[in-house]
């Protein structure tokens, strides 16, 4: 038995992110708590130098080394430099709220750092192996971050559910892939869609696995009815943290998504595709309703978070490359809404204040009329108004249900996207309407106010030049 | 002879438990996190056999891989578990109910 070398060149982002991570967790430990500020920095140029090495190493052609486990495509490129790119941001946007906590440890961005390890073994997995390792180092790494703020029983509480409801859709997940390997003998997915083409669509085994491995990916994306841990993490943990499990590990779990449906199980298209349509429309529904009762703005984007899955399933349940483009477009659009969104929240605290419920946006017009200009334009892009990129990314996975004759699913994520808008436009009616509770001057630093501008600026530049963007995602499917 | 589906009853009976424990018990924190190690061993049980009758390795190589990471997963369970008493005083599960809505 001879042992050959693998080629290490597509993993080089990986071992350079996991190289840097050890290298700060040591420098780290010899850093005084006022010097803790270089943890942050290093952890910025590991992000920026990542994305270097990615877009160094991007190439048309799918590449597969690792004995079959690894490949580099250009859905991984572009998934891997969103993903380092909305890292960056969170970080940036946590600094200050971490530091009037006294949470700014290292241990933030190095579970931080850590998490976005994982999802880069996740969106780059060609084996049901590596989706598990890379799911699981991003999941264990975000419940320790949930659990950061130690004297904090909301945030331990919340911890506390989501690693318990994580846990069982991870175990979940393998019960389904034990049934897929023992159903075609391979955990490789390339090798697995061939061979479940050749078992054909009826095997049982097959189908019952898939289920199991439908529940476990509908966990991690939060959709309907597997969203319950949603509002509760997304309340219970430091805002800082909920802005990051809310951005980048949503495209993660699009990636898996991809990966083992798409990638793994093309022969089954029906059945998943049955499965997706009831989360999909469950998703929307519930989410966009229960969003309605939320008087707390951190559940209320975590409603307005679960309803978002839904339209980024429609995308991936149409089956054509249209509709996975629409459905990574709709990924990647949520993920620079929601990191505004969670900006806006952490901008309007202080310590000791958290500003996170709605009357805590009276009269923002009056205390800051810029950013009260960039919070309606966040609200109306997540609401799916014209011309924000909210807006385009809605009407590109619709248009991929309608193209595959689903008009009826269409039909019900408008009508629900409409009875969602009243409560985004609650939020612009508190900020423009209403006299100010708050007279306090917001404290944010100019680093802060910068990037959040840029990201509100954003939403609405990709807004009024949709196409590239989109062209981009499209091009990444191939 | 042991047959194969004798492995998977087995195994899919310990799952089906480890669920119910999951969604009946309402006392401990701790008891949701032995239900959570029993599926993980289900699912084992059910890549052993499969591996066996396939005469493929991969699924017992992945066996390994799912026992180093349960108990990765064991150490955050426990971490926020002390993390839970500390603030709480009580690890009963009726009582993790404060976040609503």
């Amino acid at each position: 038995m001879n042992f050959e070398t693998p080629d290490f060149l597509p993993v080089v982002p990986e071992l350079f992110v996991l190289g840097m991570a050890c290298l700060i967790l040591v420098v780290d430990l010899f850093l005084s708590d006022r010097s803790r500020v270089v943890t942050y920095l290093m952890s910025q140029a590991t992000l920026v130098g990542a994305l270097v090495v990615t877009l160094g190493l991007s190439s048309p052609i799918a590449q597969v080394t690792m004995n079959g486990t690894f490949v580099l495509d250009p859905m991984a490129t572009l998934l891997k430099s969103v993903v380092y790119i909305a890292s960056f941001v969170a970080f940036l946007y946590a600094k200050d709220y971490l530091r009037a906590r006294s949470l700014f440890k290292g241990e933030f961005f190095l579970l931080g750092l850590f998490a976005v390890l994982g999802m880069m073994v996740l969106i780059s997995a060609h084996s049901m192996l590596t989706v598990y390792l890379g799911l699981e180092l991003m999941s264990l790494s975000l419940y320790a971050m949930v659990a950061l703020q130690r004297n904090s029983a909301t945030a331990s509480e919340a911890a506390m559910k989501y690693f318990i409801l994580g846990a069982m859709a991870s175990a979940m997940l393998l019960y389904g892939m034990s049934m897929l390997y023992g159903a075609t003998g391979t955990l490789d997915l390339g090798e697995l869609g061939a061979r479940v083409q050749g078992a054909g669509p009826s095997s049982l085994v097959l189908v019952f696995g898939l289920v199991f491995l439908i529940v476990g990916i509908a966990f991690k994306l939060g959709a309907v009815p597997f969203h319950m841990w949603v509002p509760d993490v997304y309340h219970g943990a430091p805002t800082a943290v909920t802005l990051f499990v809310s951005s980048a590990p949503k495209l993660a779990a699009f990636a898996m998504l991809m990966r083992l449906l798409v990638d793994g199980l093309p022969g089954l298209h029906g059945h998943w595709q049955d499965m997706l349509i009831l989360l999909a429309v469950l998703s929307v529904a519930l989410g966009n309703v229960l969003a309605i009762a939320q008087a707390n703005i951190k559940r209320l984007l975590a409603y307005s978070g679960i309803s978002h899955v839904g339209f980024l399933l429609m995308g991936v349940l149409a089956g054509t490359p249209e509709g996975y483009a629409a459905g990574m477009y709709y990924a990647i659009a949520y993920v620079i809404m929601t990191l505004g969104g969670f900006g806006m929240v952490i901008l309007m605290s202080r310590a000791g204040f958290e500003a996170d419920r709605l009357e805590d946006y009276k009269g923002l017009n009056e205390r800051s009329p810029w950013f009260a200009l960039m919070m309606l334009i966040l609200m109306f892009s997540m609401a799916g108004v014209p011309p924000f990129l909210g807006f385009w990314a809605k009407l590109a996975v619709l248009e991929a249900v309608v193209s595959i004759d689903l008009i009826w699913v269409a039909v019900v994520a408008v009508v629900f996207s409409v009875i969602g808008a009243f409560y985004y436009l609650r939020v612009v009616k508190y900020m423009y309407f209403d006299k100010p509770e708050d007279e306090h001057s917001l404290v944010a630093g100019s680093d802060l106010r910068f990037l959040l501008s840029a990201n509100g600026l954003a939403v609405l530049g990709l807004g009024i030049f949709p196409g590239s963007l989109l062209a981009l995602c499209a091009s990444a499917i191939g | 002879m042991v047959a194969l589906s004798d492995y998977l009853t087995v195994g899919a009976i310990l799952f089906g438990l480890s669920m119910a424990g999951i969604f009946v018990n309402r006392k401990n924190v701790i008891i949701l996190l032995m239900c959570i190690e029993l599926m993980l061993l289900a699912v084992n049980i059910n890549f052993i056999a499969f591996s066996y009758y396939l005469s493929d390795t991969a699924g017992q190589i992945f066996v390994f891989f799912i026992l180093t990471v349960a108990a990765a997963e064991a150490a955050i369970g426990l971490a926020i578990l002390v993390v839970l008493f500390r603030n709480r005083g009580t690890i009963n599960v009726d009582e993790l109910g404060t976040l609503k809505g």
